[in-house]
C-alpha cells in the first residue's frame, strides 16, 4: 500500500468537532485580521485585543454587559433560525425590532392599562407588532411573489423613518426640549433588571424559553418538520401537500414576533423610552442573520452564538470607548468572522486521516454504496 | 496516418471517498467507424468519456489521440483537438434561441450583431445533414429529438472529428433512433468517428462496428460487429446469467379505479401539452403508456397526482371526482405518485425515515397530537428497509448518501406508506442497472398481485412491454394507439407498431401500412 | 413652470446616477448568476475612498479611480466566497456589505465634515444640454446614460453578451463549450463592484460633495429592488432609475404638508408598490430571474 501516514480525505458529512472548531477558528482569523485595522489606525494590536477581552468577559459588570447585548441576539437568531431551516431569508429582523419597540413604547406611554397589565401588554402587543412586519413580508412573497429579501430590506427603512417621525413629531417628549426621544416610560413599564447588573431579567427569561420553543418546534412539530422540509425541497414540499404560503406565514410571524420582543425588551429594559433607531438596536437585527448562520440555524446553537456576539458588542464597545473608534469597528468584527465563516465551510467537509495498523476506509463513510 | 485515433492506456478514476469508477481502462478507438462503449449504468461509461471531454482528469493512465498523447484538461481544449460530445442531460440553455445556443463559446462566431450569420450557419448546417431545426425557436419549445439535433449541430460547427453521445436514443422514439443512426452513417463516411455510449444491447447491432463493453469500471472485452451474440454481450455486461424472465401474474382485471375522461393540462409555459386523454385503469391491471419525453408524460402524472389543475376534463377515482383536488387529497383518496424526477419525491438532505414521512407525516400512526412520534416513525423506517433491503440500513442516514437503486427503494416505499390502491409511476428505473431494474419491476408486479391498479408512463419500451397488461401510446399530448397484452405475451410486430405510434404514426396509417 | 420641470428633471437626473450605476453592476453580476447583496457596503467604501483620495490628492479623477478600485475588490471578495469557495452568497453579500458600512465607517471618521476643494466639474453637452434638466451635469450624469445602452448593447447584440447571459442560464452548458464558468462570474462581479464604487465616488465628490457616514442613504439596496423591477435588463433600469428618481423629487413636493421623515419612507414603498405590479407581469409572460442565480457551480 502507498497510503501516506497522513491524508486528507472528503467527507461527506460535516463532524460537529470541525464544525466548532471552524467557528472558533473563524473568529480567532477575523481577531488577527482586524489587528491591521488596529495597527493602521494606531493602536498597537495586542493592547485592542485586551481592551476587547477586558470590555468583553474581563469583570463582572463587564459579562453583564455581554449577556445584556446576548438577549435581544438571542431572541433574534433563534427566530432567524427557523426561518433559515424553511429558506425564507428574513433580513428585516432590524424593522420588526423596531415595530416592537413602537407599538411597546404605545403601551408604555398612552395605553393608560392599569399597571399589573402594563408590561404583559407590552410583550404581547410588541410580538405581534413585529410579527405584523413579518407576515407582510410573507404576504408579499405569496400574493405578489416579491422575493422576501427585498421586502423585508425595504420594511427596515420604513421602520427606522417611523421611529423618526413619531420622536420627532407627534411622541416628541414634553420634557425633553430639543432631544429626539419621548418621555419616559411610566415606573410601572421598567423591566426588572438582575441584580446589581443592567440585564434585565424577564427578556432573559423569555430569550431562554425562545430558543428552547424554537428547537422543539423544529425538531419534534408536524409544523417543524413541514417547514424543513420547504426549506430542502419546494417541489417535494408541494407533493406532500404542504401548504407553502403557511409555512412562509408563519415562519416570518414567528421570526418577526420574536424579534418585536427584542424590541419591546430593549425600550422597557434598558432605555426607558422610544429614541433614536441606531440608539435601540446596534444592528442587532444583522448582527442577528450572523447569529443564527454561525450556529447553522440550529437553535440550541444560537445560545452560544449569540453570546460570542454579544461579547464582540461589549468588547466592540470597549474599543469604542478606550480608543474613540467609531462604533462601526463592531461591523468590521461581525463581517470578518461570518466572512471567514462561510469561506470555510468547505473546509467542514474534511478531514484528516492518519494511517492506522490496519486498513479500514470504511469508518463512518457511506459514500458509493452499491445495490 | 493512423488507423487508431483514440487509445485509452490504462485509465483509473476515483471518486472519494472510496468509489472506483474507471479501473486500468484500456482499448483503441479506430478512425472513421462507429465504436459502441456498452455497459451497464454504473459501469463507467459517462465517467470515461468525460474524461475524453475533459470534465474529469483520470487519476492514473494516459490518452493518446492521432498517435500522440495528449492531457485534455478542459472541454476547451478538447474542442480543439476536434472532440465534440453529446451529454445524455442536453448542456442547452431552454430560456435562448437555438442560434444562440449553437454559437455559444464559438470564436469564430461574429463579435457584433453575431444573429444574422449564426442563423445562416446553423441552417446551412442542418440542411447538409438533414438535421431540421429552426434556428429562431427557443429551445424549450422543441421536442427532446430536436435538442439532441441541436447538440450534434454545436459539435459540427466546431468541426468535431470525434462525437461522443452519451446514450443518445434514450430520449428519441424509435423512428427518430433511425434518422439518428443514418446522421453518424454520413458523419462515418466523411472519415469522423463516433463513440456510442449505451446499455440497450439492442442498439449495439444496428450502429456499432466495434464494441467495448464496461463492467464495473473495467473492460471486459472489445468485439467487432458480428463476434458476439447477444446473449454473450448480455452476459459481458452483467457479470453472471441473469435471468431477465419476469413471471407476470395472471390477474384478471377488476373493477375500474381509474377514470380519466378528456383530460387538457397546461405545461409550465402555458402550452397544452396533455390534448385530451382520456383512459381507464382497473384494479390489479398495469398501463402502460408509452411516449417519449416531452409528448405530456410529466403533465398527464402530474395531473392526476393533483399538482397541476387541468384545463379541462375529468378525474375520477373508484367514483370520485378528483379533479383539481389537492396533492394532500388525492394521495387521501388512494392514489399514490412515484415521480420520475427524484428531487420531487426525496430530499437528499433528509434522512431515509424523514423522507419516508414526507407525505404522510400528519397519519396518526406517526404522531401525537402536533408532535412527531420518532419512535414510532424509527420504528416503521426499519421495517421498510428490512423489507426493501435498502443497504446501508440506517434510518438516520441522508438520502443523498444513498446509491440510486436504493433511492428509488425508498422513493417507492414513500408512495406506498398509504397503501394507495392505484400508483402512478413515471419511468421508475432511469439510470438503475439491471439489479435494481429487476428489484423495482418485480415489485411492481407483486403490487398488481395484490389488486394495486398501476399506470406506468414510461420511455423505455422494453420497459413497457415487460410489466403491462394494456398500452397506451402517448404521441404529442393525444393517445395515439392502444394495444391489449395477447394471451402468449407481446409480439414483434406489436413492439414494432408501438414503436412507429411512438413517433406519431396513427393507427389508420398503420392499418394502411398493411 | 418651465423653470420648474426642468428644475426637476435636473434633480432627477442628477438623483438616479448612482441608483442606475449600481443597478446596471447587479444586472451583470446576477445575468452571470451571482447575488450579491452587499452593494451598499461596496458603496460606501467607493464613497469614502473616493473622497478620502481626491482630498489627499486635490484631484477628483485620482478619487473615481481609487473608488472604483477598492469597491471592486470588496467585490473579489465575494466572488471569491461565491464562487471559488462555493459559499452561500446571500450570507456573503451581507457580510460583505457589513464590512463595507464598517470600514469605511471607521476610517471615515477624520474626513466627515471635510471639505472638498477638488469636486468633480460640471460640463455642457452639445444639443443634450439644450433639453430641459440637461443643462449642466458633471460627466457622470452623461457617462451613465450612454452606459445603460451600451451595457444593453453588449449583453443582448454580442457574442460576449451571449456567453454572459448563458453562464448565469446554465453554467454547465457553458463548461461544456470550453467556456471557464469562474472567469466570467468573477470578471461580472468585479465590474458590479467597480460600477458600485463609482456610484459612491458619484456621490462624495459630486452630488453633495463631502464624506458623511450613511450618505449611501440605501441606494445600495435599492438597487438590487431596482435590478429585479428592471426584468435584469439594462435599458429598463435606465428607465427605473429615473422613475424612481423622478417620484423621489416630486414626493419633496409635499414636504410642506407632510414630515420630512414619513416622505423618507417613500424611496422604500416605490419599490415594493412597483414590484408588486411588474412581478405579476413577469409571471405571466414568464421572465424570470436567471435560471442558475444563487446557485454556485460544481462540475458534476
Amino acid at each position: 500500500m502507498r497510503e501516506p501516514i497522513v491524508r486528507i480525505a472528503r467527507r461527506l458529512e460535516p463532524s460537529p468537532e470541525m464544525v466548532f472548531l471552524v467557528s472558533v477558528g473563524s473568529v480567532i482569523f477575523a481577531f488577527l485580521v482586524s489587528g491591521f485595522l488596529f495597527s493602521f489606525l494606531g493602536i498597537f494590536p495586542t493592547e485592542a485585543y485586551r481592551v476587547f477581552l477586558n470590555g468583553a468577559f474581563g469583570s463582572f459588570y463587564a459579562l453583564s454587559e455581554t449577556i445584556k447585548r446576548m438577549i435581544p441576539l438571542a431572541l433574534i437568531g433563534a427566530g432567524l433560525s427557523v426561518s433559515f431551516q424553511a429558506s425564507v431569508w428574513n433580513i428585516g429582523a432590524e424593522g420588526q425590532m423596531l415595530i416592537g419597540a413602537i407599538v411597546g413604547a404605545w403601551v408604555a406611554l398612552f395605553s393608560h392599562l392599569p399597571s399589573p397589565l402594563l408590561l404583559p401588554a407590552m410583550f404581547i402587543l410588541g410580538f405581534l407588532g413585529g410579527a405584523f412586519w413579518g407576515v407582510f413580508a410573507a404576504w408579499c412573497r405569496n400574493k405578489l411573489a416579491i422575493n422576501e429579501i427585498i421586502t423585508t430590506l425595504m420594511l427596515n427603512y420604513v421602520a427606522a423613518n417611523l421611529v423618526l417621525y413619531l420622536i420627532l413629531g407627534p411622541w416628541k417628549g414634553k420634557t425633553v426640549r430639543g432631544f429626539a426621544y419621548t418621555d419616559p416610560f411610566p415606573k410601572e413599564a421598567w423591566l426588572a433588571t438582575l441584580g446589581a447588573t443592567r440585564i434585565p431579567l424577564a427578556t432573559l427569561l423569555l430569550a431562554i424559553i425562545a430558543v428552547f420553543v424554537c428547537y422543539l418546534i423544529l425538531t419534534k412539530t408536524t409544523l417543524g418538520f413541514e417547514l424543513r422540509v420547504v426549506g430542502r425541497g419546494e417541489k417535494a414540499a408541494r407533493l406532500a401537500g404542504i401548504n407553502i404560503g403557511r409555512v412562509v406565514s408563519f415562519v416570518m410571524f414567528l421570526s418577526g414576533g420574536l424579534a418585536g420582543i427584542a424590541g419591546v425588551g430593549e425600550v422597557s429594559g434598558i432605555h426607558h423610552m422610544l429614541r433614536h433607531p441606531a440608539h435601540i438596536s446596534l444592528g442587532y437585527g444583522f448582527t442577528g442573520v450572523i447569529v443564527a448562520w454561525i450556529a447553522r440555524a440550529n437553535p440550541l446553537g444560537v445560545l452560544a452564538s449569540s453570546f460570542l456576539f454579544g461579547a464582540l458588542m461589549s468588547g466592540g464597545d470597549a474599543l469604542k470607548v478606550s480608543f474613540g473608534i467609531p462604533f462601526q469597528v463592531i461591523y468590521i468584527l461581525n463581517g470578518l468572522v461570518l466572512l471567514f465563516l462561510i469561506a470555510s465551510d468547505q473546509l467542514l467537509y474534511y478531514r484528516i486521516i492518519f494511517r492506522h495498523g490496519h486498513q479500514d476506509t470504511r469508518e463512518e463513510d457511506y459514500g458509493g454504496v452499491v445495490d | 496516418m493512423e488507423k487508431e485515433i483514440i487509445i485509452f492506456r490504462g485509465i483509473t478514476k476515483r471518486f472519494p471517498p472510496d468509489i472506483l469508477a474507471n479501473d486500468r481502462v484500456s482499448f483503441a478507438v479506430e478512425k472513421g467507424t462507429i465504436h459502441v462503449v456498452l455497459g451497464e449504468n454504473g459501469a463507467g461509461k459517462t465517467t470515461l468519456m468525460n474524461i475524453l471531454y475533459g470534465i474529469h482528469q483520470p487519476d492514473e493512465g494516459s490518452i493518446l489521440l492521432r498517435g500522440r498523447e495528449v492531457r485534455i484538461t478542459s472541454p476547451r481544449v478538447a474542442i480543439e483537438l476536434g472532440i465534440g460530445m453529446v451529454h445524455q442531460h442536453f448542456r442547452l440553455i431552454p430560456n435562448h434561441r437555438v442560434w444562440e445556443n449553437v454559437i455559444l463559446g464559438f470564436p469564430r462566431a461574429p463579435r457584433f450583431f453575431p444573429a444574422a450569420r449564426a442563423r445562416e450557419m446553423v441552417r446551412n448546417l442542418s440542411q447538409e445533414y438533414g438535421l431540421d431545426v429552426d434556428p429562431d425557436a427557443y429551445v424549450w419549445q422543441l421536442s427532446a429529438g430536436e435538442q439532441q439535433r441541436v447538440e450534434i449541430l454545436k459539435t459540427l460547427l466546431r468541426k468535431a472529428e470525434i462525437l461522443i453521445l452519451d446514450e443518445p436514443t434514450s430520449v428519441l422514439t424509435p423512428s427518430d433512433a433511425e434518422k439518428l443512426f443514418s446522421v453518424l452513417q454520413k458523419m462515418k463516411e466523411e472519415g469522423r468517428t463516433c463513440l456510442f455510449i449505451t446499455h440497450k444491447f439492442s442498439e449495439v447491432r444496428e450502429v456499432g462496428d466495434r464494441i467495448t463493453i464496461l463492467r464495473k469500471g473495467r473492460v471486459v472485452e472489445t468485439v467487432a460487429k458480428g463476434e458476439a451474440d447477444f446473449e454473450s454481450l448480455a452476459t459481458m455486461m452483467v457479470g453472471e446469467k441473469v435471468s431477465l424472465f419476469l413471471e407476470k401474474p395472471l390477474v384478471t382485471p377488476g373493477e375500474p379505479l381509474l377514470q380519466v375522461e378528456d383530460l387538457w393540462v397546461l405545461d409550465d409555459r402555458g402550452f397544452p401539452r396533455v390534448q385530451g386523454v382520456s383512459l381507464t385503469l382497473r384494479e390489479g391491471e398495469i398501463v402502460g403508456v408509452a411516449g417519449v419525453v416531452g409528448n405530456g408524460q410529466r403533465e398527464l402524472a402530474e395531473a392526476l397526482a393533483g399538482l397541476r389543475t387541468p384545463l379541462r376534463g375529468r378525474v375520477f377515482l373508484k367514483g370520485n371526482d378528483l379533479t383539481g383536488s389537492s396533492p394532500r387529497n388525492v394521495r387521501e383518496a388512494g392514489l399514490g405518485y412515484v415521480p420520475e424526477d427524484r428531487r420531487m419525491s426525496l430530499i437528499g438532505d433528509l434522512t431515509v425515515e424523514e423522507n419516508l414521512i414526507l407525505r404522510d407525516y400528519q397519519e396518526p400512526l406517526f404522531r401525537r397530537g402536533t408532535f412527531l412520534d420518532w419512535k414510532r416513525v424509527r420504528e416503521y423506517a426499519e421495517n421498510v428497509i428490512t423489507a426493501y433491503r435498502i443497504v446501508p440500513p440506517l434510518p438516520r442516514l441522508p438520502v443523498r448518501l444513498l446509491s440510486g437503486g436504493n433511492r428509488q427503494r425508498v422513493a417507492l416505499a414513500q408512495a406506498l406508506v398509504s397503501r394507495p390502491q392505484v400508483l402512478v409511476v413515471a419511468n421508475p428505473t432511469v439510470g438503475l442497472d439491471i439489479l435494481a431494474t429487476g428489484f423495482i419491476h418485480r415489485l411492481l408486479l407483486s403490487l398488481q398481485e395484490e389488486g394495486v391498479g398501476i399506470l406506468l408512463i414510461s420511455g423505455d419500451l422494453d420497459e413497457i412491454l415487460t410489466l403491462s397488461d394494456r398500452i397506451l401510446v402517448l404521441y404529442r399530448g393525444t393517445i395515439v394507439g392502444e394495444r391489449e397484452r395477447p394471451k402468449s405475451g407481446w409480439t414483434e410486430e406489436d413492439r414494432r407498431e408501438i414503436g412507429m405510434m411512438m413517433g406519431g404514426v396513427t393507427e389508420e396509417h398503420l392499418v394502411v401500412g398493411k | 413652470m418651465g423653470s420648474l420641470i426642468s428644475g426637476i428633471i435636473g434633480r432627477t437626473l442628477a438623483y438616479s446616477v448612482p441608483l442606475l450605476l449600481a443597478t446596471l453592476g447587479e444586472i451583470y453580476v446576477e445575468r452571470a448568476g451571482v447575488l450579491n447583496l452587499g452593494i451598499e457596503g461596496m458603496m460606501s467604501l467607493g464613497a469614502l475612498v473616493a473622497f478620502a483620495v481626491a482630498f489627499s490628492f486635490s484631484n477628483p479623477w485620482f478619487g473615481v479611480v481609487a473608488g472604483g478600485m477598492a469597491a471592486g475588490g470588496a467585490a473579489l471578495l465575494h466572488a471569491l466566497c461565491s464562487i471559488t469557495l462555493r459559499a452561500n452568497q446571500v450570507v456573503s453579500g451581507l457580510s460583505l456589505g457589513m464590512l463595507g458600512m464598517g470600514i469605511s465607517g471607521v476610517l471615515g471618521r477624520n474626513f466627515e465634515g471635510k471639505v472638498l476643494g477638488a469636486t468633480l466639474p460640471v460640463y455642457r453637452m452639445p444639443f443634450l444640454s439644450s433639453l430641459p434638466g440637461f443643462e449642466k451635469h458633471n460627466v457622470f450624469v452623461y457617462l451613465s446614460l450612454g452606459l445603460a445602452v451600451f451595457l444593453w448593447f453588449v449583453l443582448f447584440r454580442t457574442r460576449w453578451g451571449i456567453v454572459i447571459r448563458s453562464v448565469g442560464e446554465n453554467p454547465a452548458a457553458c463548461d461544456a463549450m470550453g467556456i471557464n464558468v469562474s472567469t466570467v462570474r468573477y470578471t461580472c462581479v468585479v465590474f458590479g463592484g467597480v460600477l458600485a464604487g463609482l456610484a459612491g465616488a458619484y456621490l462624495s465628490l459630486g452630488y453633495r460633495p463631502s464624506w458623511s457616514y450613511g450618505m449611501t442613504g440605501g441606494i445600495g439596496w435599492l438597487s438590487i429592488a431596482l435590478t429585479i423591477f428592471a426584468f435584469w435588463n439594462p435599458l429598463w433600469g435606465l428607465v427605473g432609475a429615473y422613475l424612481f428618481g423622478l417620484l423621489y423629487q416630486l414626493s419633496f413636493r409635499f414636504q410642506a404638508h407632510v414630515s420630512p421623515e414619513l416622505l423618507n419612507t417613500l424611496p422604500y414603498v416605490f419599490p415594493l408598490i412597483a414590484l408588486s405590479f411588474v412581478s405579476r407581469l413577469a409571471a405571466r409572460k414568464r421572465i424570470g430571474p436567471p435560471a442558475s442565480l444563487g446557485v454556485p457551480y460544481k462540475r458534476e
